[in-house]
């Protein structure tokens, strides 16, 4: 049994250490010890908690049994899980942290004299508002995270679901929380904790279903940020230094990951958790096209090309997820650089499913990454360059979005693909992007549009080389 | 007259924010996946709840209805902590620098 002082103190060591791992990923030189110190961290703050406790119950074992069984778990799924998958193993690990946050706050509503919160029935009002906002918040993510990673797992349409009243319902909804809290705050009663939880599970669910596909990168950082606002409410209930400085660090980190995404759509937060971005009101534009001439060509006329070039860019987009494509890609980039040809990667903030998922996908691939460039570094290199292989990207291309203020999509930051002097975009038909809008690109003079999958487009020009 | 210890959680609970804030944009985007699921893993720390709400119980009943809830938060927060540390190791792993040998 050790102090309470010296406990405190090793959570604030915890506490740092975790800063010092997001510190870690300034540069992927550093992020590995990071990790490390993440690792260490969680460490001393199980290993303290164990030794704070006085009385060595046979309770104890199945702690560790339990830790054990969800750890072995958690370690297959880290290994086995495709790098492809990563964004719906991220909405998964949300919403179990989500769930763990409400199972923690229902155990400290229930026997509330473990962690010297008063006894039941009652508990000091400071505590019974922490845990409500814990569990309120811990069950909107677990709940919003489980819609997300079904979304993203393609087990549910990644269309927005919409019906009329939706925002009146769910201001309704927000309002009866608060309604809850104070009446549970008045006279304790259980009936109210419970229903405080349902309805929170129900506004989870209800905020991310009218929100589409290509938006679930802010949502999935919108839920990350979300699952560490559970955790700091959790800290506070239990006055825990080590979970009120995690969450807070978790909370910012995903509210400034879902502002960097808005802010490479060109749209408000609001205007992504209001819903239905990309449904049916677009459909009327699609009448208009069809009569504009397109060129498109083979895998023999983009090797061509390509080889005869002496740089080329490569837009890479959710579609190469889909594909599986970033293998064959980089064998693609291999040959061409034997050639002589000078190969970069652009990427831009929302492409793929998640923040950092193209990065991810051709690290994964063996692609050095510091041939991999982000939106604002490689803009201006389109101009000089002679090729852009645009491969699974669409709406980001879109010169419309400079061009067209009508246009929803007008404002957003786009890769600037139609200065290089030819553009192979690879895609299997002319269908609009997510946007529901055409892509001007597919039109222009120095297009070449190479209709196939992906991959397979890839491998084939592998073999024309 | 004494200041409530809220405040003081309130004051690293704010102060952390501001870390947080500074720490995460200088982050390099690239590395932004890496990021959510390690920030995933470390909101696991909850598990220090978990392991107290669990001991709730005694010696005769190590089940009680509010240990069994910590049991369950314990087996939550472990898949996270183990998945989500070792996913990020095997993703920062791939990130390499170009070779030296540049053809």
């Amino acid at each position: 049994m050790i102090s309470a002082n010296l406990l405190a103190i090793f959570y604030l060591i915890s506490g740092i250490l975790f800063i010092l791992a997001l510190r870690g990923l300034s540069s992927p030189e550093t992020s590995r010890k990071g990790n490390l110190f993440g690792i260490i961290g969680m460490a001393i703050a199980i290993t303290v908690t164990f030794l704070s406790i006085d009385n060595f119950s046979s309770g104890f074992f199945y702690v560790i049994l339990f830790l054990l069984i969800g750890g072995s778990i958690g370690a297959f799924i880290a290994f086995k899980i495709p790098m492809t998958a990563m964004p719906e193993l991220v909405a998964g690990f949300h919403s179990l942290v989500g769930l763990a946050a409400v199972f923690v706050a229902i155990s400290a509503f229930i026997s509330p004299e473990v962690f010297n919160l008063g006894t039941s029935g009652n508990i000091k009002l400071a505590s019974l508002i922490e845990m409500s906002i814990g569990a309120a918040v811990g069950a909107i993510t677990f709940s919003g995270s489980i819609i997300a990673f079904l979304k993203l797992r393609g087990l549910m349409s990644g269309s927005p679901i919409t019906f009329p009243g939706q925002h009146i319902l769910n201001l309704l909804i927000l309002i009866s929380i608060i309604i809850l809290t104070y009446f549970l705050c008045l006279n304790q009663s259980p009936s109210f904790f419970w229903s405080l939880i349902a309805i929170s599970f129900l506004v989870g669910f209800l905020l991310i279903i009218p929100i589409g596909g290509a938006d679930m990168p802010v949502v999935i950082s919108m839920l990350n940020s979300y699952s560490g606002w559970a955790a700091a409410g959790i800290g506070f209930t239990l006055e825990n230094t080590a979970l009120i400085i995690t969450g807070a660090l978790v909370g910012s980190s995903g509210a400034i990951l879902s502002y960097i995404m808005c802010k490479g759509m060109n749209r408000s937060f609001f205007n992504v958790i209001l819903g239905g971005f990309g449904g049916t009101d677009q459909t009327s534009s699609k009448t208009s096209k069809e009569q504009k001439p397109v060129k498109s060509g083979n895998a023999d006329d983009a090797a061509f090309l390509m080889k005869n070039a002496s740089s080329v860019i490569i837009v890479p987009g959710y579609g190469m997820a889909v594909a599986q494509a970033q293998h064959a890609l980089r064998e693609m980039v291999d040959s061409l650089k034997k050639n002589g040809v000078k190969v970069t990667y652009a990427i831009h903030p929302v492409a793929g499913r998640m923040p950092g998922h193209m990065n991810v996908l051709l690290a994964e691939a063996n692609v050095p990454y510091d041939e991999v460039f982000e939106l604002e570094e490689i803009n201006n290199d389109f101009a000089n360059c002679d090729v852009a292989y645009v491969i699974g990207a669409n709406d980001v291309t879109n010169p419309v979005a400079k061009s067209d203020p009508q246009s929803p999509i007008y404002g957003m930051p786009v890769l600037d693909v139609e200065k290089s002097k030819s553009v192979l975009f690879v895609k299997r038909s002319l269908s609009p992007g997510y946007a529901g809008i055409d892509n001007d690109l597919f039109y222009r003079d120095n297009t070449l549009m190479l209709f196939a999958d992906a991959k397979k487009m890839t491998e084939d020009i592998i073999k024309n080389l | 007259m004494e200041i409530d210890p809220f405040i003081f959680r309130l004051s690293i609970f704010i102060l952390s924010i501001f870390v947080g804030y500074y720490v995460v944009w200088s982050v390099t985007p690239s590395l932004h996946t890496p990021l959510m699921s390690v920030t995933n893993a470390i909101s696991s720390v909850i598990i220090v709840g978990a392991i107290i709400a669990s001991l709730a119980g005694t010696d005769l009943s190590v089940f009680n209805q509010s240990s069994i809830f910590g049991f369950l938060a314990i087996v939550l927060a472990a898949i996270n902590i183990f998945g989500g540390f070792l996913v990020t190791q095997r993703m920062l792993a791939m990130y390499k620098k170009k070779k030296k040998d540049k053809k």
